[in-house]
C-alpha cells in the first residue's frame, strides 16, 4: 500500500509526514524525524524506555502505529525541557544521581511527568506503581523514586 | 520469511517512496461497523481487528502474524461508548482500560471488573489496552476475562451474518482461539443491573505485583439478602484451564449459605477441582490448583465485603 498522509502534532510543532503502516510511531520519531530521544529497548511494551504521551494517555510508542498519530498530540523527552531550562524532573534526576547508563531515562522522566500531572504529590508506593512499567537495570529504582518525590515537592512549591 | 524481516520492512518503506513494501500491510481506521465488517470480509489474506495494539503490534514485531489488512475500530463510536441504561452498563469493545479507570460510575457499579482491568500490563499499556483485547487475544491468564465472565457479561458481536450475543464464557475456546466466525467484531460489553447487596471482586496470584502474568486468577460476583444469605454467586477461574472457566459447582457452594466456614471450604474445593492447568514456570499444576481454591475463598470475602456496603 501507498505511504499514507499523517498530520500530527510533535511538542506543539504540526508535522506533515507520509508512513508506512508498518512504521510504528516510535520508527517515525526516530528514524523518520531523528528525534531519537525515545529510545528503543524490548519493542514489545514491556520496558517503558519509548514512552511518550499520545493526546495526554501515557503509550509506549513501540505499540503504536506512526499512521495512528493523524490527527494526534504527542509529546516526547525533546519537549520537556523549555530550550536551555531543564524540566524540574530533568534537574531532580540529575540531582540525585538516578541514572546510569541513560537508555532508560527518557521514558522515566517522561512517565514521571505524566504521573505529576495526574497526581502531584504521589506517595513512594503511588510512584513504583506508576513506574512499573519502566524497566530500569541499573540504578535499582530507589534514586528514581527519590527524584521523583524531590521534583514534585518543588513543583507544589512545598 | 526470515525472522525480523517485518522489522527490515519498516526501515526500508522509507526509501522505496510508495513502492510496495516487503509486508504490503494496509491500515484502515472505518467509522462505521458496517465498513469495518465489509473490510474484514471482503479481504482474502491475513485480516487483524486491532484496537489498543497491545497484542497485535507485539505479535508483528515478534513475526507471529504478518497481517495484509489491519482494521483499527477505533474510530467507531459505539466500540468508545460507556453507557448506563436503567442500572444496566454496556461499554465499547475498543473502550481503553484508562478510559474505564476514569469513569467514576463504572467503578463503583462493578468494582470486580476493575480489579481486572487494573491489573492489565503497565500504565503505559492501560492508556492502550482494551477489555475487548484481552478477550480476544484469548489468553487463558488474561485478568479481565474471569471477572466479566463472573459478572455474567454478554458480548454484542457483528459479523457478515449480522449482529448476535455470545455470552462472556462462551467466546474462548482455547489459547489464542475463540468462537468468533471469521469476519466477526467484538463491538460491546452488556452487564446486567445487579439486585441491591450484590459485589464482585477478582484477585490473581502473581511473583511480581505488577508487570506478570496470572499464575492463577479468580472472578466472584455474588447477592445476598438482607440477612446476609447469599441468593446468587456466579465464580470464575483464568489460568488454571487452557481457557478460563465459569466453576458452578463453586457458585453453588456460596448459594443458601452466609459464607461461613464450611461454605468457604466448599468454595475451595470446588474450585480446585474444576482446574486442569499446565505445569510451568510460574506454577505447577498442584500449585496452581491448590491456589485457585484460596483464591476463590480470599475474592468471594472481598465481593461479601462489597456487596453488605
Amino acid at each position: 500500500m501507498a505511504k499514507q498522509y499523517v498530520n500530527t502534532t510533535i511538542n506543539g510543532d504540526t508535522h506533515e509526514l507520509l508512513c508506512d503502516p508498518t512504521q510504528t510511531l516510535l520508527d517515525v520519531l526516530r528514524d523518520q524525524l531523528d528525534m531519537t530521544g525515545t529510545k528503543e529497548g524490548c519493542g514489545t511494551g514491556d520496558c517503558g524506555a519509548c514512552s511518550v504521551t499520545m493526546d495526554g494517555v501515557l503509550v509506549c510508542s513501540c505499540l503504536v502505529m506512526g499512521v495512528e498519530a493523524n490527527g494526534k498530540s504527542i509529546e516526547t523527552i525533546e519537549g520537556m525541557a523549555d530550550g536551555d531550562e531543564l524540566h524540574p524532573l530533568q534537574r531532580k534526576f540529575i540531582d540525585h544521581v538516578a541514572l546510569q547508563c541513560g537508555i532508560c531515562t527518557p521514558g522515566l522522566l517522561v512517565a514521571s511527568k505524566a504521573l505529576l500531572e495526574e497526581n502531584p504529590d504521589p506517595t513512594e508506593e503511588e510512584i513504583r506503581y506508576w513506574l512499573a512499567g519502566n524497566l530500569c537495570r541499573c540504578t535499582g529504582y530507589h534514586k528514581v523514586i527519590e527524584a521523583v518525590q524531590d521534583a514534585a515537592r518543588e513543583m507544589r512549591g512545598a | 520469511m526470515l525472522p525480523g524481516v517485518i522489522y527490515k520492512g519498516r526501515q526500508q518503506s522509507e526509501h522505496v517512496n510508495g513502492e510496495a513494501t516487503v509486508t504490503d500491510m494496509r491500515y484502515e481506521a472505518p467509522e462505521t461497523l458496517d465498513a469495518a465488517v465489509g473490510l474484514l470480509s471482503s479481504e482474502s489474506g491475513v485480516a487483524k481487528v486491532f484496537a489498543g495494539g497491545t497484542d497485535v503490534m507485539v505479535q508483528i514485531h515478534l513475526d507471529m502474524i504478518e497481517p495484509d489488512l489491519i482494521v483499527d475500530v477505533k474510530n467507531i463510536a459505539e466500540m468508545r461508548e460507556v453507557v448506563e441504561e436503567d442500572g444496566a452498563w454496556r461499554f465499547g469493545a475498543a473502550v481503553t482500560g484508562k478510559e474505564l479507570m476514569d469513569h467514576a460510575g463504572f467503578n463503583a457499579a462493578w468494582p470486580g471488573v476493575m480489579d481486572g482491568v487494573r491489573l492489565i500490563g503497565s500504565v503505559q499499556v492501560r492508556g492502550r489496552a482494551t477489555v475487548g483485547g484481552n478477550l480476544c487475544n484469548a489468553s487463558p491468564a488474561a485478568d479481565s476475562v474471569p471477572p466479566m465472565i463472573a459478572a455474567d457479561a454478554v458480548a454484542s458481536v457483528i459479523g457478515p451474518d449480522g449482529r448476535r450475543e455470545i455470552p462472556m464464557a462462551d467466546i474462548v475456546t482455547g489459547p489464542g482461539q475463540t468462537s468468533l466466525k471469521d469476519g466477526e467484531i467484538v463491538v460491546s460489553f452488556q452487564l446486567p443491573k445487579r439486585p441491591p447487596h450484590s459485589g464482585d471482586a477478582y484477585l490473581r496470584f502473581t511473583p511480581r505485583t505488577e508487570m506478570d502474568i496470572a499464575v492463577v486468577g479468580c472472578g466472584v460476583n455474588l447477592t445476598v439478602d438482607p440477612d446476609g444469605t447469599c441468593t446468587a454467586a456466579r465464580v470464575a477461574l483464568g489460568a488454571v484451564a487452557a481457557r478460563p472457566l465459569l466453576v458452578e459447582d463453586a457458585a453453588r457452594a456460596l448459594i443458601g449459605t452466609k459464607l461461613d466456614d464450611d461454605a468457604m471450604a466448599a468454595l475451595a474445593a470446588a474450585a480446585s477441582a474444576a482446574c486442569s492447568p499446565i505445569d510451568d514456570k510460574r506454577g505447577t499444576i498442584e500449585y496452581r490448583t491448590e491456589v485457585a481454591g484460596v483464591l476463590a475463598q480470599r475474592a468471594a470475602s472481598i465481593a461479601l465485603e462489597r456487596a453488605k456496603s
